[in-house]
């Protein structure tokens, strides 16, 4: 193995690919550490779903630069990551809600992003297999520009690009320790041999949190079980993803036809259980088929556990830690880790291997939780 | 070629031809090649092309694929309509 880098990535999900992807295309030396395959852990389990419609302006700015990146993605890389802008279709279903989507609809559109405010009776016109009254709508807000791409192909096509410029990726090697001198970082230690170097990425997911703990940085992360499932393929009904905050449900339609969807189960308690439940499939079953009775026919196939690194406001962790010189946190994106990635990746590469800060990157980092007036991100889904 | 007519994973239409590909791609992983190309995605979850991708894999790349790497089965096992399982009836 190599003795010694620029810089080693912990993680081999969509943004420990991406991160590795934008440094070496720029020179940096990188090595990234997987301890199973690529995108084995969040990415892998994932809705697939690109949102812009956030009630943050930083995760709001972070999709709308990452959605640009996305449509050029597929021939940047040289392979198709299966991008398909087909929107997102937010139901929404009484005026509380009404009011925080007004309020969202307008920070959106001054940062340039076309999202309209829909009347019940247009959202047929969108999604034609919606029950409108079933879903309780009172109206939805709707982004063409929303979508979602394959999170698999998504991370091979980085992957095989980082390695195309030089970086070295090793999977099914675990990091057990990092190196440290004096509160700076010197190098990592894993199953497979030692490597120099002074700058370590924490984009672990769930893991992030007892990497950072090994040597004394903690991290405000705890592990949410999410499922979610998949039907049998059938003919194309529908492009748009469409998601309601109040119930909790998210549905779209795959490029090859199935559908794709999970809603949370009542008192879900942070922790690290994998098992399916029943449960999850019953309450999901009746959401979904409430919301296009058309479906009652169509078979559901699999179903499986993923995780969502939820952070006390909902934002993920980016940047150098405070007193610990050269260990950088790209993690707790609760939940929507992959449809943010690209502009998360480029500016923490600025970031690594040009020294360049931004406003976005100083407010996401791990020191804004010693301030109790944190901004919550209001727009979670499942 | 008869390699792009034999079929490997009936619910996904691959061909012998594609997963072979994908292994000289550098998918030599189970896992990575089954969400590469969505082997056992489809409704028979993999008890048809699995056991004749792994057998593929290991004749490409000359390593036995130890049977504790297995790739999770997912339930239901058996597709079950929606409609059934949001229905109360017992």
């Amino acid at each position: 193995m190599i003795k010694k880098t620029d810089v080693v990535i912990i993680g081999g999900g969509v943004n420990g690919c991406s991160l590795a992807y934008n440094l070496a295309k720029r020179g940096v030396d990188v090595v990234l550490f997987e301890k199973k395959y690529l995108s084995s852990g969040a990415t892998g389990a994932c809705g697939a779903g690109i949102r812009q419609q956030w009630s943050t302006k930083e995760n709001a700015l972070l999709a709308i630069e990452s959605v640009k990146i996305f449509e050029k993605l597929s021939s940047e890389l040289g392979e198709d990551i299966e991008l398909r802008q087909g929107g997102y279709l937010i139901v929404i279903h009484d005026k509380k809600e009404m009011k925080q989507a007004e309020k969202n609809v307008d920070m959106q559109r001054s940062l340039g992003l076309k999202v309209d405010i829909l009347e019940p009776d247009e959202i047929n016109d969108i999604v034609p297999i919606l029950d409108v009254k079933g879903m309780h709508a009172i109206g939805a807000t709707f982004c063409p520009t929303d979508g979602h791409a394959n999170p698999f192909k998504t991370t091979f096509a980085y992957a095989n690009a980082a390695r195309k410029h030089g970086a070295k990726l090793y999977t099914h090697t675990t990091v057990n320790k990092i190196l440290v001198r004096d509160k700076n970082v010197v190098g990592v230690s894993t199953d497979k041999g030692n490597v120099k170097t002074d700058v370590v990425v924490n984009a672990a997911g769930i893991d992030s949190k007892f990497i950072a703990e090994k040597i004394g940085v903690s991290l405000p992360i705890e592990p949410y079980r999410k499922e979610i499932m998949a039907t049998e393929r059938f003919k194309p009904l529908f492009d748009a993803m469409v998601i309601s905050f109040k119930d909790g449900i998210y549905f779209s339609q795959q490029r090859e036809g199935q559908i794709v969807g999970g809603i949370p189960i009542s008192n879900e308690r942070s922790g690290y259980k994998t098992m399916p439940t029943f449960a999850f499939l019953q309450h999901m079953a009746k959401t979904l088929t409430r919301y296009a009775p058309v479906l009652k026919n169509i078979n559901m196939l699999r179903h499986w556990t993923g995780f969502y690194d939820v952070t006390p406001d909902a934002r993920p962790i980016l940047g150098e830690t405070p007193g610990m010189k050269g260990f950088i946190q790209c993690n707790g994106f609760s939940g929507h880790g992959f449809m943010i990635s690209p502009m998360v990746t480029k500016i923490l590469s600025d970031y690594i291997a040009a020294g360049k800060t931004s406003d976005i990157l100083e407010s996401l980092s791990l020191n804004r939780f010693k301030d109790k007036k944190i901004d919550r991100e209001m727009s979670v889904v499942g | 070629m008869v390699k792009k007519k034999i079929i490997v994973c009936r619910c996904e239409d691959l061909t012998l031809d594609e997963v072979e590909r994908a292994i000289d791609e550098g998918y030599t992983d189970l896992e990575e090649l089954r969400k590469k190309l969505r082997i056992g995605m489809g409704p028979c979850q993999g008890r048809v092309c699995l056991p004749i991708v792994m057998k593929i894999l290991e004749r490409k790349t000359g390593k036995k694929i130890p049977k504790t790497s297995l790739p999770t089965a997912r339930p239901p096992i058996v597709p079950v309509p929606l409609g059934t399982l949001a229905s109360d009836k017992k």
